[in-house]
């Protein structure tokens, strides 16, 4: 059994130092303002999943946001 | 003219000090464990925060402390650069203005006339006898690429990096050279704007004075000046600097450099960890009202500075702060600042340096600091080596 997470980047912090884009491109993407967006709400590969709390970790403005289950 | 020595950091630092000049660290960090917010009465007050958490609240707090003045310097001179001088409501539309030329995806577009650009000064270092790796090769390759950005000739160089060092550097005790920087800018920008008014071209001058506010109002001839001159003073010797420190590094330390001529997949956490470790810009704030940080009061029309360089090395927030380790996996610096004022070359300034670092390595993978030689760091807002002799293993 695999328990996920749920990925979201909180565009009232999200300042755009791509960083999160930039670790994990398969999870974040930019818009045009270079802000960044999850591409996946939901993630359950344990790849994905380090990948996302690495992102995470790397985030100077911590924007981004992960829930367990 | 010879500054008064400095009397006692807490109370009197002074960041133009040969000692905090040479090596601020261990300053900063005798500060964190005394005296976290320092205070000096030398450029009429200003306050200096040591740690990561009271910097990053002066960051996020806009309304308490005002970017109308974001250099520490002598004298009452303002210099107006859009959106870097800005608060909010006015900093948002020229931001988001700038921002779309800056983002990854445009920036990887001059990757290969970086890489070029490198490979280039590279050449004529390999036939030189001795090299300075700031002088010869650092200080070129920001300017070359924000001239292409601009639209205006990279063989006006030397005279862009000598308008910095009068506004940075001389500027911070002398108006008169600052003012003069500014005015020269703004004449040379003047009439840029105005040829590109009759003859448009695919750069960022014309796409200043063709854009427009949300609500479709064009910008005035004072802010697309101001806007341009940020990007000629901020594009520069702040990556001339980051890739100076960088080459700094690895020149001082032969495993780093092995390993990353060994690892070149490293590249990316390597740079991530220069940034942190030599970050090269201090900004600053004017506090605007009557307040306090960390328990000590401040006075409204001081200033603050914004020492995105200390906040990178307070041991806690970043364990080892003050080892440098190349594959450090969790790094959340704030080398281009916090919140929204957050730097908006900081994707060009990463491109930028990976290209550079990696395609000195290729060429020059055995190199050392020549010690028989001096080196320099510059003095002021931006931190990095100005003279950096290197030998060069015989190949």
């Amino acid at each position: 059994m695999t328990s996920g997470i749920t990925l979201r980047v909180d565009p009232d912090k999200c300042q755009g130092h791509a960083r999160c884009s930039a670790l994990a491109p398969e999870l974040f993407q930019l818009d045009e303002f270079g802000n960044a967006r999850e591409r996946l709400g939901t993630c359950s590969e344990p790849d994905q999943i380090d990948k996302a709390y690495v992102a995470r970790a790397n985030c100077p403005e911590e924007a981004i946001i992960i829930t367990e289950g | 003219m010879a500054r008064a020595p400095v009397t006692d950091w807490a109370s009197d630092w002074d960041h133009l000090d040969p000692a905090w000049v040479g090596n601020p660290y261990p300053i900063w960090q005798g500060l964190r464990d005394r005296c976290p917010v320092a205070r000096t009465d030398r450029y009429r007050g200003v306050y200096f925060p040591t740690r990561y958490a009271d910097i990053r609240k002066v960051a996020y707090d806009p309304d308490r402390f005002s970017s109308r003045r974001v250099v520490v310097r002598e004298g009452e001179y303002r210099v107006n650069s859009p959106p870097i001088t800005s608060d909010p409501p006015e900093h948002r539309p020229m931001r988001m203005v700038l921002i779309p030329p800056f983002t990854p995806q445009a920036v990887a577009k001059l990757e290969p006339q970086t890489r070029s650009v490198c490979n280039e000064l590279i050449d004529r270092i390999l036939v030189q006898e001795a090299c300075d790796a700031a002088v010869d090769y650092a200080q070129h390759i920001p300017v070359r690429i924000i001239a292409h950005m601009l639209g205006i000739p990279a063989e006006h160089g030397d005279r862009f990096r000598a308008w910095i060092t009068m506004a940075l550097q001389e500027g911070v005790t002398n108006q008169a050279a600052l003012k003069q920087a500014e005015q020269e800018i703004s004449e040379y920008f003047a009439a840029q704007i105005a040829e590109r008014r009759t003859r448009p071209g695919d750069d960022l001058v014309s796409f200043l004075i063709e854009a427009r506010h949300p609500d479709g109002e064009a910008f005035t001839d004072r802010q697309v000046l101001g806007a341009l001159r940020l990007l000629l003073i901020a594009g520069i010797d702040t990556t001339w600097s980051a890739i100076g420190s960088s080459l700094w590094h690895l020149a001082t330390h032969p495993h780093d450099r092995e390993r990353l001529v060994r690892e070149p997949a490293l590249i990316d956490t390597a740079i991530e960890e220069f940034l942190r470790a030599y970050a090269p810009v201090t900004m600053a704030r004017e506090v605007v009202e009557d307040t306090e940080l960390a328990g000590c009061p401040m006075k409204k029309g001081e200033m603050v500075m914004l020492s995105f360089p200390a906040a990178n090395r307070d041991p806690d927030k970043f364990a080892h702060a003050d080892a440098v380790k190349i594959d450090r996996a969790e790094n959340p610096h704030v080398a281009f600042g916090l919140g929204i004022h957050r730097c908006i070359g900081s994707n060009l300034a990463r491109m930028e340096m990976r290209i550079a670092l990696a395609e000195w390595l290729k060429r020059i993978p055995d190199f050392s600091l020549d010690r028989t030689r001096p080196m320099t760091w510059s003095e002021g807002a931006v931190r990095g080596p100005r003279v950096l002799p290197i030998v060069m293993a015989a190949r």
